[in-house]
């Protein structure tokens, strides 16, 4: 019942934008039924030679052209590089490791192991990360937070060149946080459109080579996801996708959907995705988003049940349960194009990371696109509380580390056999996060 | 039903196998049965399906055949309904449930859309219970520079979509046939742009109205240039490289079968794209869906040539009919290799195109009403 409504607000939207309405000529007395001419200006910002403009309608016989948008035509020049990018981070065995935590929420972690939230901790945390030996056989890409992008180990190179030494692509966080939506739901929306294009540029320049934009769908709860939520969020998806391909950044779109309280089936999980995922890949070739050169991360369909923080008590679906719907969930909306899906780990525990996304690659091993991942609790919780800041334990989290990385980069590859270097764990959960970063 | 719409679609897009387009409705026929010499009469036109469905062994190549209403319900000279000969062959039987074009209100010069939805539902229940187990809907599109108009795309689209829903509420696997007419000018890569509108914009309609991708088939155009463009034809690894390209954006791979359609070109041309089309497909992979034909012309124009001449050389038309069914599964394989005396077709060189397959808004020279049937030319009642 939803989708019913969901185009008009676009058909609406985008005719009142572009359109001037002709009055009725005079063929139209002799046809009083005709339907009042649109005629349609084309405000393209991309002029490509196929699209064309239209001839406003003179009163009288004149048939008014009608435009023709051309599809996936954005003549970026960096169309071939970004494919090539994309084809790279999403290499079959690789995945990427998720540690663009803005300074909030890193402070946060770090000091539920003890530590103090300061620059120079959360620099020691990145580079403990980032010098792990090895990482980069079983990682491709590393995405980043502003500040992290800038910093230097304590020998004073760049994260970015240790990172590129490892063949591991450095990618960027450029969405600047969540903002509640009206409506009382929680609903949300996401911030960072603003000076977009010259952040990518000065981003690229450092090395950046990808970047990220988490949008956040809640379902479940009664009227969510509501039409307001889900073109909102697709289209700063699709938006945010534009600019940086324009700018030389491979984006990774990222539609979360979160599951708000109450109880729902995995069918359920997955039907919204379905509804969610259809319509952000509808506005990506609307907007000319070259697909070969994006990457998505979505989430797996999970069931739920529970109350507030969502997901705790939930029931654990079989891994196979997992695949099977997440699958079908992908091949229903997710044109091949893409060249990698890499999954977000919320809501799973470290172990369940790594049998879920086995799970995927059973069912699907010739899936069009790479069935990955873009984990970052499950590749750093554990991480983390071995560390927990001390420097006698600097080389046995980074062993953690490249175990979790390895164990995740054969079940990406449909090759892991256990066990798993953290067996167990407790789901890795914590409430939505409102309000810009660094707050 | 869910379960056994993707089952049915599975089998018709089974590796190796496509689908025998032969739903001309009686205008349509009429006129190529006419060019032959043949009168278009009822029990000519049963006689000419018969042909086809009693081929032996055509069921190795051809998993299912798409019919008009009135054969739906014809039997062979013997008595026996075609539903049950072919049923026999493993073919399974599909109904053409649109009801022709017309003109678009608001559209641009040349644009339709279809007609038939209303009383959809009641004739599908009719043809599931004659036996039909999928149906077919064609929309056309005109390319020009400024063409199809967005209204024309997502009209058709929508109408595409919901022709659909009701199909698969009934138990049909809906064919969605989005063709865009190869009359113009235009170059290869506008169309490629156009196919990745049209075929992005019925996706997402399908999408919106909730119906089973894995229970429904695609048939779209192959790339190619416009019949009047500048540079005339182009190789089959061009058409196979902007194709493949062009599909892989916008089709997702639980779609089963795309299922091409041969519109323009001669027999050999489409069993040469088509083989090229699999080829790339294979080179470049992360092909999930079968790439087939749903061909009319293409598999019929050099039989009718045949039994035309003479009616009593069926055996003869029937072993031309299986050799270019074959040559067409090989090619939906990607292993057609022309045999020692090159492709069954005796049309070579001769372009199956007719004038505008479109709607040509022409009222006929008797002031009768006008209503398009497949054909622009000749403007007659078409059903």
């Amino acid at each position: 019942t939803h989708s019913v409504h969901l185009y008009a607000p676009i058909l609406l939207v985008h005719i009142a934008s572009r359109c001037v309405i002709s009055g009725l000529s005079s063929s139209d007395k002799r046809h009083p039924n005709r339907a009042r001419t649109v005629t349609m200006q084309a405000q393209m910002q991309f002029q490509s030679a196929r699209t064309v403009s239209c001839v406003r309608a003179t009163r009288g016989r004149a048939q008014p052209k009608v435009l023709c948008r051309a599809f996936n035509s954005m003549e970026s020049p960096f169309a071939e590089e970004l494919k090539k990018n994309a084809a790279y981070i999403a290499q079959k065995g690789k995945g990427i490791l998720a540690s663009d935590e803005s300074n909030a929420t890193t402070g946060k972690r770090l000091q539920s192991v003890g530590v103090d939230n300061t620059e120079e901790n959360r620099r020691d945390w990145r580079e403990l990360l980032y010098t792990a030996p090895g990482l980069g056989q079983y990682v491709s890409g590393a995405i980043m937070f502003e500040e992290t992008l800038y910093q230097k180990a304590r020998d004073g190179s760049q994260f970015v060149d240790i990172l590129l030494a490892q063949g591991i692509y450095p990618g960027i966080k450029v969405d600047t946080g969540l903002q509640v939506l009206p409506g009382g739901k929680g609903e949300t929306t996401t911030q960072g459109l603003d000076n977009l294009a010259d952040r990518c540029k000065a981003y690229r320049k450092q090395g950046a080579k990808f970047a990220k934009w988490r949008a956040v769908i809640k379902i479940g709860e009664a009227g969510c996801p509501s039409t307001t939520a889900i073109l909102e969020n697709a289209h700063g998806l699709a938006r945010y996708a534009q600019i940086c391909q324009e700018n030389g950044l491979v984006p990774i779109v990222e539609p979360e959907v979160t599951l708000g309280p109450g109880d729902y089936s995995i069918d359920e999980t997955a039907f919204w995705s379905e509804r969610v995922y259809s319509h952000v890949m509808r506005l990506l070739n609307e907007y000319g988003v070259i697909l070969e050169g994006i990457l998505l991360k979505p989430n797996m369909c999970l069931p739920a049940r529970g109350h507030a923080p969502p997901g705790l008590d939930a029931p654990v679906a079989s891994p196979e349960e997992v695949a099977r719907v997440t699958v079908r969930t992908m091949m229903r909306s997710i044109p091949p194009a893409v060249p990698g899906i890499h999954f977000l780990s919320g809501g799973m525990s470290e172990e369940e990371a790594t049998l879920n996304l086995q799970a995927l690659n059973d069912e699907a091993p010739n899936a069009p696109w790479a069935l990955t991942f873009s984990y970052g609790r499950a590749l750093q919780a554990t991480t983390l509380k071995t560390w927990a800041g001390k420097e006698s334990n600097w080389a046995a989290a980074q062993d953690i580390l490249v175990k979790l990385a390895k164990a995740n980069s054969e079940a990406a590859a449909g090759k892991f056999k256990g066990p798993h270097p953290v067996p167990g764990g407790g789901r890795i959960l914590q409430a939505l996060r409102t309000g810009g970063s660094g707050k | 039903m869910a379960a056994d719409l993707a089952s049915v679609a599975a089998k018709l897009a089974a590796p190796g196998k496509g689908l025998l387009a032969s739903d001309e409705s009686t205008g349509t026929i009429g006129k190529r049965l006419e060019k032959a010499g043949l009168p278009n009469t009822k029990d000519i036109r049963r006689a000419y399906r018969e042909l086809y469905y009693t081929t032996p062994g055509i069921g190795q190549y051809i998993s299912g055949v798409i019919m008009f209403k009135e054969t739906l319900y014809q039997s062979t000279a013997a008595g026996r309904r075609f539903v049950d000969v072919l049923a026999d062959e493993g073919v399974m039987a599909g109904i053409k449930v649109d009801e022709g074009l017309a003109p678009l209100p608001g559209g641009g010069e040349g644009e339709t859309y279809t007609k038939g939805l209303e009383g959809l539902e009641a004739a599908c229940r009719e043809y599931v219970m004659a036996g039909a187990k999928f149906a077919k809907w064609r929309a056309t599109l005109k390319v020009t520079d400024s063409l199809p108009s967005d209204l024309a795309v997502e009209r058709n689209a929508e109408d595409l979509a919901r022709y659909a829903k009701v199909c698969q509420e009934c138990g049909l696997v809906p064919v969605v046939e989005p063709e865009i007419l190869i009359d113009g000018a235009h170059s290869q890569t506008r169309f490629g742009v156009v196919t990745e509108r049209v075929l992005g914009a019925t996706v997402a309609a399908l999408w919106r109205q909730g119906v089973a991708l894995e229970g429904c088939l695609l048939k779209p155009q192959m790339v190619i240039p416009g019949a009047e463009a500048e540079g005339g034809k182009v190789a089959a690894e061009e058409v196979a490289s902007h194709t493949v390209a062009a599909l892989r954006r916008v089709v997702p791979p639980a779609v089963p079968g795309i299922m091409f359609l041969s519109g323009g070109q001669t027999e050999e041309e489409a069993t040469i794209n088509l083989d090229a089309i699999n080829k790339e497909a294979r080179v470049v992979g992360r092909c999930p869906w079968a790439l087939s034909f749903s061909f009319g012309r293409a598999l019929q124009a050099s039989v009718l040539k045949l039994w035309s001449s003479d009616q009593t050389r069926v055996a003869e038309a029937q072993q031309l009919a299986l050799a270019l069914a074959q040559v067409n599964s090989e090619a939906a394989l990607g292993q057609y290799t022309a045999a020692a005396g090159g492709h069954p077709s005796t049309l070579s060189g001769d372009s199956l195109r007719e004038n505008f397959r479109g709607w040509s808004g022409q009222a006929p020279a008797g002031g009768a009403v006008p209503s398009p049937g497949g054909s622009g030319e000749e403007v007659l009642m078409a059903h």
